[in-house]
């Protein structure tokens, strides 16, 4: 870690923040809860770090009790990505499905 | 062989660019109803490439360990996908909040994991910038992920309503004196202290139990005191804050697309968060830290009032111009949309009646919660109503027909007193008839005593949704 990676990641926390708050101003109420619910889904993202952490983990890098840890964050954070994008699709077929046939 | 490898080492960076592009443009198109769909699938699309991204680099440095990695892949996506599939619409709110509580957990499993490995011998212990960071990006992501594991399961049960323990009913208390403010307060900084502390002690096992335990207490007193109307709200806060708690394991691993996608939904998790505040013209620091609803008032009701049957209301649907439906958490509770959506049918067809319906921003346990119940029954989306656009049309209302809604529909929340006060409501009392459908006279999540029920012009028809639904719609069908 040098200080030029820790300022690096630094601004990119911050970049994303003020992305974050501008992306989401005007939504019309019906989609509050698929929103939240997807947005919920990539907060699961804490895949990458359960993953990285358990390759690190499982070839030896580390003990038993770390690899044990991991294995559930893997878990954990996959129940979280699968049924967050799984429950969001339902959420919005209904909606989207509504939509087309007034249309039609 | 290994200008293969620096090359493809090079894509890493550029692979996860790439998701964090697929996450913004997912976000950005859920909030727009005809792209959502598209934007739910770039989001999935965005976490995909982050996998393999991952798994790929993984291969590269020295190779994946297939089989364990697999597994777990495996067993979470089937649990998940199980769930999402099995869970009924109603229970959705409380989905959420739990998938909400398994990222968190992740993240500080994640955290958990990295500093044991200092903690056991094997791993070298780094020096420097690189220890300061690893011990505050972990106590952090401890602190957030633990404390929204908690707060989510709180906030699950609460949802609920309460936990069936050996067949008994147990309700999900609120309790939340005032003097658990500045224990909140202080729990937050003596985490902060003990970070600080094991950064001069990264062996210390003591210092990381100890943050554990009172980030779970924090979770837990955190919304423990929060009466369930503000229930979204912390659902929302929560999920802001699981966003959070990935972005500081993000800085454990210097991990760019941990970092980003992070940050990401901390910030869009706030902001909607504040949305929803603003629907119930409440402050967010008013929802945290003053405790309201929910207990001990319900001893307090005095007065009756007689109920009507559906014969009776059938007769004052005859003759009904136009009828405003308000939809609120009974309906979800009954599932009762499908039965609304016969009534609606039965009135236009039979008496030509016009009927619309009031959708309240915080109607039932999440924002949009009611739109949803209604797209299943395929009700048109034309005739939903937000509230500030159909409130002036109650004057010109037959009847309106209130459907397990309380503390939407509260006169009290004009008077400028009690825990409801300042929150708009719709205007259900301004119409000429008022039919209630609900349980019974027991007061709302907000804990108030609703006089829309005692009017003269108000008939109470009590009992479940579903079954006063289908009472009143062959009741009808009879005229």
């Amino acid at each position: 870690m040098t200080p030029e990676l820790l300022i690096g990641s630094i601004t990119l926390l911050v970049l994303a923040i003020f992305l974050g708050v501008e992306l989401i101003t005007k939504v019309p109420a019906t989609l509050h809860t698929p929103l939240m619910s997807g947005a919920n889904a990539i907060s699961g993202i804490s895949i990458v770090g359960a993953l990285i952490g358990a390759n690190v983990a499982y070839a030896g890098g580390s003990t038993v009790t770390s690899g044990i840890l991991s294995f559930v964050a893997v878990v954990l954070a996959m129940i979280n990505v699968v049924g967050g994008f799984a429950v969001t699709n339902r959420m919005l077929n209904m909606i989207a499905g509504k939509k087309r046939k007034r249309g039609a | 062989m290994s200008a293969l490898i620096n090359f493809m080492n090079d894509w890493i960076s550029v692979g996860y660019l790439l998701s964090a592009v697929l996450f913004i443009m997912g976000l950005k198109k859920l909030g727009h109803p005809r792209t959502a769909p598209r934007g739910n699938q770039l989001g999935a699309l965005g976490m995909l490439v982050a996998v393999v991204v991952t798994v790929a680099s993984m291969q590269l440095e020295g190779g994946a360990q297939w089989t364990l990695i697999i597994a777990g892949m495996a067993i979470g996506s089937l649990i998940g996908y199980w769930m999402a599939v099995r869970v009924e619409m109603t229970g959705m709110p409380e989905m959420v909040a739990l998938f909400n509580g398994f990222g968190g957990a992740a993240s500080a499993l994640v955290a958990l994991s990295e500093t044991m490995k200092y903690l056991e011998a094997g791993a070298s212990i780094p020096t420097g910038l690189e220890l300061t960071v690893t011990m505050v990006a972990a106590g952090l992501s401890a602190l957030v992920g633990w404390m929204t594991l908690t707060g989510s399961l709180l906030a699950m049960y609460k949802l609920k309503g309460g936990v069936e323990i050996f067949g008994k009913w147990i309700k999900t208390p609120t309790w939340g004196p005032t003097w658990l403010n500045p224990v909140k307060i202080m729990l937050l900084i003596s985490v902060a202290v003990l970070i600080i502390k094991s950064i001069s002690e990264p062996t210390n096992t003591d210092y990381l139990w100890a943050i554990i335990a009172i980030s779970c207490i924090l979770g837990i007193i955190l919304v423990l005191p929060i009466g369930g109307a503000d229930m979204p709200v912390v659902v929302s806060l929560l999920n802001s804050l699981s966003g959070i708690a990935a972005a500081f394991t993000g800085f454990i691993f210097s991990n760019s697309v941990l970092i980003v996608a992070g940050s990401l939904v901390g910030a869009s998790g706030i902001v909607l968060t504040f949305i929803m505040c603003k629907a119930m013209n409440r402050r967010l620091i008013d929802v945290l830290f003053k405790s309201f609803g929910g207990s001990g008032e319900k001893a307090d009701l005095t007065r009756t009032k007689v109920g009507s049957d559906a014969d009776e209301v059938a007769m004052m649907v005859d003759g009904a111009q136009k009828i405003i439906i308000i939809p609120g958490y009974g309906m979800a509770v009954s599932q009762c949309q499908h039965q609304v959506k016969e009534f609606a049918d039965l009135v236009a067809e039979k008496f030509d009646t016009e009927v619309k319906y009031a959708i309240h921003p915080v109607a039932g346990r999440m924002p949009g919660h009611m739109n949803v119940l209604l797209a299943e029954a395929n009700v048109p989306y034309e005739q939903l109503i937000e509230m500030d656009e159909i409130n002036s049309e109650f004057p010109d209302c037959d009847i309106a027909l209130v459907i397990g809604a309380n503390d939407t529909t509260n006169p009290a929340a004009r008077s400028g007193e009690g825990p409801l006060a300042g929150m708009p409501i719709i205007d259900v009392d301004a119409a000429r008839t008022v039919v209630i459908i609900k349980r019974s006279l027991s007061v709302g999540y907000a804990g108030v005593d609703n006089d829309l029920f005692y009017m003269d012009k108000t008939m109470m028809l009590f009992g479940d949704g579903k079954k006063m639904m289908t009472q009143l719609n062959n009741a009808i069908k009879e005229i």
